[in-house]
């Protein structure tokens, strides 16, 4: 059996005498139920409080467990809670883009798509929402892969179907859109998906920086692109910059801090 | 933001609302460029009572004023028009010649004047005002409000007598404070908060001095009443020489914001409660069931256009309570989330008449039930049936309002934070068998505001400019079967049944 580490196995122990119903403990009385020097237990608890496992109450100077703990069991993000964090700031990203924008978050080996706001002409257009998208092919699911170990599992182990001639699926060109997303902090998908449609999407992230979700536009080729005569066409600055806000102001919104 | 909004020039909005006052500065095109907040203290000196501090309030609209313009980084040279949005029926008075509220406002919440109502019905009841004011007597309105300031206030009913005290809604002390107060403010309100005094002929526009008489309050503290959008006079202080060019009561302002211009648009905010209004035109449509008629708004010196107005008292309050009494979700977002784990409702119907029925039923004895449980049942098909609560309400109210205008809705127009709830929208869109749309600017209350106000000024031309501004952000449309609506309307029918007779007698 591997070493275990000796620091960890104390934390562990720590916690444990904190749990169970509203208990509160001095710090001499945490180090002499260990069995610890005082000096070793403080280097120990504050640790754990900067991790948000132990708090400190300010009157008494006690500790008890951390919200943090609760978290653990319970972080993943409700949906529906992201899309209504969502709605003023992608409803903002349609108005200014001209585009339709569209939520996306894992499910499966796809991205789900939870929050579609429409574009904003007059044509008829149908709510997408609870439809499934690709993974390795469009902006959404480039950023999940991206940024998600789980995403990227699913994308890379998985078929990736050819849906265009423009869509990459040997794994070698596939991981180097991811890295190259990565370096970004954005993707797009310049008919890799959908003849005549292009989309940019960036990562939202929640408080703890976890990506969550991703958001993004889709439209024309010819609108989200920049005129560029028989070229491979670049997705247009002033869009991807739109896209971008849009991703940092909803993270913002779910308590990620500036990045 | 990143791309450049235009440069200007800027409307500005001020909603003074219930719990707090905002100003949101918009552009040509009606988006939101920035928004400034503060809420105020909610006064609750006795069960049933509700009062704000207008000094409070009148501090901090002029604070959220400077910290809209100061984010959106303009000077008041850049505002073409202020507009003014209100909680309605709110009722204040105050000294004439000092400017100092003489009592605190009696908010709309504010149930005192439940008694004086019942007394002024008189041997006809509820209903004795309803022709000329297109109201019942409720404790809502303000006519009662002043009254019950005039006869419970040591030595106001003199004062209000020898012309020192000025009554107003919130709309009227706002705009008074704006153009100067003391010193030549205006004394105005506009005809959609007129409209919820109870002291205004629907037809003439005017007070209506038999009814000012029945109901005790001397005509010389009333404002004058004028169209929803024109130029009131001019801001001074902060805002000197920027036109005060707007005032409708926050629901008409919904209505407006949403462009419902033509008869048989309506509009619905889902928030706490639900506002549903219905534009019923030049005509104002008496209602034979249950619903208020009231003004939808005035355009200058344009014929008003009316609206049918119907609310349900509990609908986002439901969610809140499985959440804070319940404990079955843990943020209101959730209770998608569950619904949606479950196919339908199981046989489960939740009627949530916690204070009675409101319309079109109106039946205080009424009480909250959940109908049709099974051992089958789980809390998933119950946050289905919360959810089914909020669309047969609706259903109900758009029932009424076709019965009583003859009109045929053709979609609805949905506002308010429970339109991010997706399987509702839909439930709606199926239990309407109707479209159910969601704009692009949520902001629709002092979005109608601002279009009022720019108007006046002719920063937007017509209607017809500010229609082409708003945009259709997502639309739900019915995919369900006739038969099974009809059978779970039905089924949801004999629920509402079963709440009432619940309280045996009043008090």
């Amino acid at each position: 059996m591997a070493r275990t580490i000796q620091s960890l196995e104390r934390a562990a122990a720590a916690l444990r005498l904190l749990a169970g119903g509203e208990r509160r403990l001095g710090l001499s009385e945490i180090a002499s139920t260990l069995g610890l020097a005082k000096g070793t237990t403080h280097g120990l608890i504050r640790t754990l409080q900067q991790e948000g496992f132990v708090e400190q109450d300010e009157a008494t100077g006690k500790y008890t467990l951390g919200a943090e703990l609760l978290r653990l069991g319970n972080s993943y993000l409700d949906v529906h809670e992201l899309r209504a964090r969502a709605l003023v700031w992608t409803d903002d990203l349609a108005r200014s883009s001209g585009e339709s924008v569209y939520l996306g978050v894992l499910h499966q080996q796809g991205v789900l798509i939870v929050h579609h706001v429409f574009r904003p002409d007059d044509s008829r257009q149908v709510l997408e929402v609870g439809a499934m998208q690709p993974l390795h092919s469009t902006a959404l699911g480039k950023v999940l892969s991206a940024y998600d170990p789980v995403a990227h599992s699913e994308a890379a182990d998985g078929r990736r179907e050819a849906f265009t001639e423009a869509t990459r699926t040997g794994l070698g060109e596939f991981e180097k859109l991811l890295d190259l997303t990565r370096a970004r902090g954005w993707s797009a998908d310049v008919e890799e998906t959908w003849e005549g449609l292009a989309s940019i999407a960036a990562p939202i992230h929640d408080r703890r920086r976890m990506p969550v979700g991703a958001v993004g536009i889709t439209g024309a080729v010819e609108r989200v692109c920049e005129d560029a005569e028989g070229e491979v066409h670049a997705v247009r600055a002033r869009l991807v910059a739109a896209v971008r806000d849009c991703a940092r102001a909803v993270s913002r919104d779910l308590g990620a801090g500036r990045f | 933001m990143t791309d450049t909004h235009s440069t200007g020039p800027f409307i500005a909005a001020i909603d003074q609302g219930t719990t707090s006052s905002r100003c949101i500065v918009f552009d040509k095109d009606g988006r939101i460029v920035s928004v400034d907040q503060k809420e105020h203290e909610q006064i609750l000196p006795k069960p049933g009572w509700v009062e704000h501090d207008a000094a409070e309030i009148w501090t901090n609209v002029q604070e959220v004023v400077s910290g809209a313009l100061e984010k959106a980084g303009i000077t008041r040279s850049d505002v073409k028009a202020l507009g003014i949005t209100n909680q309605r029926e709110t009722t204040l008075l105050w000294d004439k010649a000092t400017g100092e509220p003489v009592h605190n406002a009696l908010v709309w919440q504010d149930t005192r004047t439940d008694a004086l109502c019942k007394e002024l019905g008189r041997n006809v009841g509820q209903d004795r005002f309803r022709r000329e004011t297109g109201l019942p007597l409720a404790a809502y309105f303000a006519g009662p409000k002043i009254r019950w300031l005039l006869d419970n206030v040591e030595g106001l009913r003199e004062r209000a007598e020898r012309g020192e005290l000025l009554f107003g809604t919130m709309d009227s002390w706002v705009i008074w404070n704006l153009t100067g107060g003391t010193e030549g403010g205006v004394h105005v309100t506009d005809v959609t908060n007129a409209s919820r005094t109870m002291l205004m002929n629907l037809q003439s526009l005017q007070w209506d001095a038999k009814i000012c008489e029945s109901m005790g309050v001397p005509m010389s503290v009333l404002p004058e009443i004028r169209s929803s959008s024109e130029v009131y006079g001019e801001a001074k202080g902060e805002l000197a020489g920027v036109p005060v060019a707007s005032a409708l009561g926050d629901q008409q302002a919904a209505l407006f914001g949403q462009t419902c211009f033509a008869p048989g648009e309506a509009k619905s905010t889902y928030g706490t409660g639900t506002f549903l209004l219905l534009n019923t035109g030049e005509e104002a449509v008496n209602s034979y069931n249950g619903l208020l008629t009231t003004v939808g708004y005035q355009i200058g010196d344009q014929k008003p256009v009316y609206a049918l107005e119907g609310s349900i008292a509990v609908t986002g309050a439901l969610v809140q309570w499985m959440r804070d009494q319940m404990g079955l979700i843990n943020s209101a977002a959730e209770i998608e989330t569950l619904a949606s784990s479950v196919e339908d409702n199981g046989g489960a119907y939740f009627v949530p008449a916690f204070s009675g029925l409101f319309a079109p039923y109106w039946r205080s004895d009424a009480r909250g039930v959940m109908a049709g449980l099974t051992r089958y049942v789980t809390k998933a098909h119950i946050a289905r049936a919360v959810l089914e609560a909020t669309a047969w309400q609706t259903r109900e109210i758009v029932d009424a309002m076709q019965k009583d205008s003859g009109v045929e809705l053709t979609s609805l127009k949905v506002d308010g934070g429970m339109t991010s709830n997706n399987l509702l929208m839909q439930t709606m869109s199926d239990f309407l068998d109707a479209p159910v749309v969601r704009p692009l600017v949520a902001e629709t209350t002092c979005l109608g505001a601002a279009y009022a106000a720019g108007l006046a000024v002719g920063f937007w031309p017509d209607t017809e400019a500010l229609r082409v501004n708003w945009k259709r952000a997502a639309e739900w449309t019915p995919r369900m079967e006739a038969a099974q609506r009809d059978r779970e309307y039905k089924n949801w029918l004999k629920a509402v049944e079963r709440t009432m007779g619940w309280i045996e007698e009043e008090n």
